[in-house]
């Protein structure tokens, strides 16, 4: 059963992943070429998901979009990682007034939606893919940092740290060989977890035309150009939100999957 | 005169816990001589704990002073204290939270060696990978278990790996906080052997905490029994077994389970 | 008729079909006391488990456990559920886990008599109070109105205790109960098992891998190794005359007092060699 989720996850998240990769190279038609003639296209040969509404292939602008959500969401997680993971782990080693300066901080930055600050960086410097990826990083950090905290704590009341201590082990020692390693699994979750967050968010953005500007294609943006033909061509809208979904239920079951499988006492049993 | 190994003065500790004030320990004298083997009994809740994690440095009492060899330690920052963290060594309770699940068997072993106030005190270098190898040898565990995870590992081979951990930066001293209680019974006398040889052929001082008099009396020479953060009774151990002085420690003595053969 | 009748019970887990329990036989008779000793990974827990019904979803138990002629493997959840607590109840090792932290405790314990008896909540309150006691708590009535955390771990394990026997069972499985106390409340805590046992006359399968604690309750043993029972007697049976050096063994370390302080201590191995253990599984 748990085996079965982290296949499955693996499988959507290897799909999204290839594809992003080879549309890096190659994609069946220009992604962003307008071709009038071919219009609103159903699914077929050769525009295999038919054409949307400035006659350009669905297939094509699928992949580029898989591009865009997957630098998006490497480089959100990586930010909220990068920065929250050891300010979780200062708070929860150090404790007292260094924990609750961070852990208010962090409160602060949580109560701030995403979108909020992703409008005011769209106002300053115009919606782009930068944006969107540092308002969704910044956004999340407090996960992060709190999930890394939560860990920190277990960890740090544990005998095996109490034996490092007695041995001389300086805090850096301890963060280093016992908090990070014993915390990971917890962070490899957070972060797929945060992964398909971002993905949301990011399609949320660009559907409200405050990420990737048109012409380059997302599955947020493309959700919105299908709107305007919800009744002559309802698949239209079918093809990115499937793609929406399954990326997101991919990285939440790779999260779960991962969580079992990194836990080596988990994996003696039976 | 000489300068005892351990001397404490009115040691006093106490915790908040919640709203409620504890207090853990009540102005207990000590002293420990080096080379004795030192018992400390006591039902949880009596301090013991609390007692040895201040003589190892791992805690600060609220008010009162220790003197390791003469040196104050109470008052030293953490940074000062490598040469007692090089010349005490612990092994606790349960092994199974003792030992980074995480960590390889060889590198568990070898980090106090890796600490840098611990280095300092060592003379020249001290190779990690011939330490370990006499230390799995002294504790009579495989010399290939290195590379392994604890969990890889039973009840009692995990102990010994806690206590070849405690050994390799060559304490002059050992505390163990219950080491057998979380042992089966059957694998309990196999520790003791170990710890009682182990002490003999490395002139170590032995502090041992349990709440069983036997293990206690079995290894220890001198016995402390402390009840509600005091001690109540002290002296030679057999002396303490045969003829004690209180009625806790009394009570304590007759809470031994012994093998009924009538029904 | 025994109380319980237990036939080549064998018990394995997971894909792989490791076996854990490797065909045991044994009865209790009414009012029996029988101990299972062995060290840990020797299959006591899992039988225990097996004739409560409460094996984990991925063990598969073949062979017969009859309690008062009722089969309990292979029996619907809810023929189990009305023998457990009212024919069998069980005290588990660690008492805060068995205990729910948000419940007061006196309300935890008339929980298990509503259940079983439909008992009336202000009768229920007097019998939990005078259950509390019998198992020697002393002012029951402000026990029975703590939570949990509030208890010392030696009151917790008697408010288990008083859990388990406030239906009267007809049998008692109790898996290491004093293993997580100190010696004086391990002491307290059986004194007064023993005391209810004899006073309710209900019978008691006591797991310990303590043969000096088994010998406090039970006056016959079972010894299990490796999934099987190696050898049955009586507590003074297994001291004079063990057949199995594993036996032999187990005798010899319980008993620290034998050996002079500094002197090299019994071991198992002494009797019985890993080497002679691998060679047997071959």
């Amino acid at each position: 059963m748990k085996r079965a989720q982290l296949v499955t996850g693996l499988v959507l998240v290897s799909a999204v992943v290839i594809t992003a990769i080879v549309a890096v190279f190659w994609t069946p038609f220009d992604p962003v070429r307008v071709v009038a003639g071919q219009r609103l296209l159903p699914p077929g040969w050769p525009h295999v998901l038919g054409t949307d509404g400035f006659g350009i292939d669905i297939a094509s602008r699928l992949m580029v979009g898989a591009r865009t959500i997957l630098l998006v969401g490497i480089i959100s997680v990586g930010v909220a990682a990068v920065v929250g993971v050891p300010l979780g782990m200062l708070a929860g080693q150090a404790g007292g007034w260094v924990d609750e300066v961070v852990m208010r901080v962090s409160d602060v930055v949580y109560a701030f939606p995403a979108l909020l600050l992703a409008m005011l960086l769209a106002a300053i410097y115009g919606g782009s893919t930068a944006t969107a990826m540092i308002a969704i990083g910044v956004a999340t950090i407090p996960a992060f940092a709190r999930v890394a905290r939560a860990g920190t704590l277990q960890v740090m009341a544990s005998d095996f740290v109490l034996a490092a201590k007695a041995s001389g082990t300086s805090r850096w020692g301890v963060a280093r060989r016992h908090v990070l390693p014993n915390i990971a699994p917890l962070i490899g979750v957070q972060a797929s977890v945060g992964f398909a967050m971002a993905i949301l968010a990011e399609a949320a953005l660009s559907y409200l035309g405050l990420a990737t500007p048109r012409p380059n294609p997302t599955w947020g943006n493309m959700l919105r150009d299908a709107q305007n033909f919800l009744f002559v061509a309802p698949l239209q809208a079918l093809w990115p939100g499937l793609a929406i979904a399954l990326a997101v239920l991919g990285f939440n079951l790779l999260g779960d999957g991962l969580r079992d499988y990194l836990d080596p006492r988990l994996r003696e049993v039976p | 005169m000489t300068e005892p190994l351990y001397r404490a003065e009115q040691l006093t500790r106490r915790y908040r816990n919640g709203g409620t004030e504890v207090l853990a320990l009540d102005n207990v004298d000590l002293t420990i001589e080096p080379g004795r083997r030192l018992g400390i009994v006591g039902e949880s809740g009596s301090g013991k704990s609390t007692l040895v994690r201040l003589l190892a440095g791992l805690d600060r009492p609220t008010s009162g002073r220790i003197w390791f060899e003469g040196t104050e330690i109470t008052s030293l920052p953490e940074r000062r204290l490598g040469f007692l963290r090089a010349a005490v060594q612990m092994v606790f309770q349960d092994p199974r939270s003792s030992l980074n699940p995480r960590m390889r068997v060889g590198d568990i072993i070898t980090e106090p060696l890796r600490s840098r106030l611990v280095r300092r005190q060592l003379p020249g270098g001290v190779d990690h990978a011939t330490r370990l190898a006499e230390v799995l040898e002294a504790v009579d565990l495989p010399a290939d278990s290195g590379g392994r995870y604890p969990h890889e590992f039973s009840g009692g081979q995990r102990q010994r790996i806690a206590i070849a951990r405690a050994l390799a930066p060559k304490p002059e001293i050992l505390i163990a906080d219950e080491p057998v209680s979380a042992l089966d019974v059957s694998v309990r006398a196999q520790v003791l052997n170990l710890l009682t040889d182990l002490v003999a052929a490395q002139g170590l001082t032995l502090i041992v905490v349990s709440h069983d008099l036997m293990v206690v009396r079995h290894l220890c020479d001198q016995l402390a029994v402390m009840r509600a953060g005091r001690i109540v009774e002290q002296g030679d151990t057999e002396t303490v077994y045969t003829r004690p002085g209180t009625d806790y420690t009394r009570a304590l003595l007759a809470a031994i389970p012994r093998i009924r053969t009538a029904g | 008729m025994s109380l319980l009748e237990v036939r080549d019970l064998r018990v394995s887990f997971g894909r792989r079909k490791i076996e854990a329990v490797r065909g045991v036989d044994f009865e209790i008779a009414e009012g029996q006391r029988l101990g299972v000793i062995g060290e840990s990974g020797s299959g006591k827990t899992v039988t225990a488990l097996a004739l409560m019904g409460l094996l984990p979803d991925n063990a598969t138990a073949t062979g017969s456990v009859r309690l008062r002629g009722n089969e309990i493997i292979g029996a619907p959840e809810v023929a189990l559920a009305r023998l457990r607590g009212d024919a069998v109840s069980m005290v588990f090792q660690e008492p805060m886990t068995a205990l729910d932290p948000t419940m007061r405790v006196g309300r935890q314990v008339a929980e298990v008599l509503r259940l079983h008896q439909g008992a009336e909540s202000g009768p229920a309150r007097d019998r939990v109070v005078s259950m509390l006691a019998e198992v020697g708590l002393t002012d029951p009535t402000r026990i029975a109105d703590a939570y949990p955390h509030q208890l010392s771990g030696g009151q917790r394990q008697r408010v288990v205790l008083a859990m388990a026997l406030i239906n009267s069972p007809d049998l008692v499985v109790c898996d290491e109960p004093t293993t997580a106390l100190d010696v004086t409340v391990q002491a307290l805590v059986l004194q007064k098992l023993d005391e209810v046992l004899t006073a309710s006359g209900a019978a008691c399968l006591f797991i310990s891998h303590d043969l000096a604690v088994v010998s406090q309750v039970c006056d016959r043993v079972l010894v299990m190794l490796d999934g099987e029972v190696v050898e049955a007697g009586t507590v003074a049976e297994l001291f004079t005359d063990a057949t199995h050096p594993y036996t032999r063994g187990l005798v010899a370390t319980a008993r620290l007092e034998l050996t002079r302080p500094g002197q090299r201590l019994p071991t198992v191995e002494d009797f019985y060699a890993p080497e002679a253990r691998l060679g047997e599984r071959a």
